[in-house]
């Protein structure tokens, strides 16, 4: 899901890096609000393990390769603003250390796996665990339903930042100046590769981190406070 | 043993692990993931380079590219499996060497609230 440079506009990316400005600012604000002395370790691992987890790359026989990103678990222990920090660290050492995603697409990169996956995997994640007990079954069963649709939504809206390119930017003959894919093509793929087998690695991830850390530590109750 | 030093030896495993990232794509004939296709992969399946992609796809040089040191592309899988373990490990180390300083930097004042 990292996008690399030159699959979208200049314009798209200054779009997508202005879009993500007053985010990172709030998220500065809430993580000020909220993070305690004791959890900065557990953000700095978090924001680590997101970077690691991006390595392993699963393929999809005689097809293409995704992996996890851990957005939505670090979202769950400690909070989607502090999730939005952490991954767009990592996602930032990525392009800028191993050229892994582009650097004009930083913007829409963070917009999508550091915005729109924890905060969604966060927000599924609260629907279904409602009052449950930390540690329970069905808090274990919502991450990682939690961390499936968050990865999945964020996979369907970087097709749809792929899709809308060859529609905006063309030369006058039709051939795109960007990403050639059209919307229904890149959404498709996008989306599709996550449901059928990535999001299933993303929430067996989460759930089994979750379930452990819910167990053996009390940093962690699930609320972000 | 306390918490925070056995998620770390995690980490370590996982890095230790990552090459099974390269070595199991290349084992099924997966190619790069959707989107993320160099010039030439971009030619075959497009049947042309557009022009604005040509301008920009080499617009930054990465000191490990692809997770790897330059001028490796070519290199076995053994070894490229090495270069993984030592990308994983340099991203580590500064991807929570930053956090970690953001974190320590945005932290709650303590006498805001009970710890």
């Amino acid at each position: 899901m990292h996008i690399p440079d030159g699959y979208l506009s200049p314009s798209t990316c200054a779009a997508f890096y202005g879009a993500m400005v007053p985010v990172w600012m709030t998220a500065s604000y809430k993580v000020k609000q909220s993070l305690k002395a004791r959890q900065v370790p557990y953000l700095a691992i978090g924001a680590a393990f997101s970077f690691v987890i991006m390595m392993f790359n699963i393929p999809i026989p005689g097809g293409s390769t995704g992996h996890a990103v851990g957005g939505s678990l670090v979202a769950i222990l400690l909070g989607p603003w502090a999730a939005c920090i952490a991954i767009t660290v990592a996602l930032v050492i990525q392009a800028l250390l191993f050229g892994d995603g582009g650097i004009t697409a930083i913007g829409a990169n963070c917009f999508n796996m550091a915005f729109v996956l924890p905060f969604a995997g966060y927000f599924v994640y609260k629907l279904l665990s409602g009052k449950s007990t930390p540690g329970s079954k069905r808090r274990v069963f919502s991450a990682g339903i939690g961390a499936y649709a968050g990865i999945c939504l964020a996979a369907a809206i970087a097709g749809l930042e792929f899709g809308i390119q060859p529609l905006l930017f063309h030369t006058a003959s039709g051939q795109a100046l960007y990403s050639p894919y059209g919307i229904k093509v890149a959404v498709t793929a996008m989306a599709g590769e996550h449901l059928i087998l990535f999001g299933w690695v993303e929430a067996i991830v989460t759930a089994l981190v979750i379930n452990y850390l819910q167990k053996h530590d009390d940093v962690f109750t699930g609320e972000p406070s | 043993m306390n918490q925070i030093k056995k998620l770390w030896i995690g980490l370590g495993i996982f890095a230790a692990l990552c090459p099974l990232g390269l070595i199991l794509p290349a084992h099924f004939k997966a190619g790069d993931a959707w989107g993320e296709w160099g010039p030439e992969t971009i030619q075959k399946l497009a049947g042309y380079v557009p022009s604005g992609f040509a301008k920009l796809s080499e617009l930054w040089k990465a000191p490990l590219p692809d997770y790897s040191f330059i001028g490796w592309e070519e290199k076995p899988l053994q070894l490229l499996g090495f270069s993984y373990i030592v990308s994983a490990v340099v991203g580590i180390a500064a991807v929570a060497v930053i956090t970690y300083a953001i974190g320590k930097f945005l932290k709650r004042k303590e006498n805001q609230g009970e710890l």
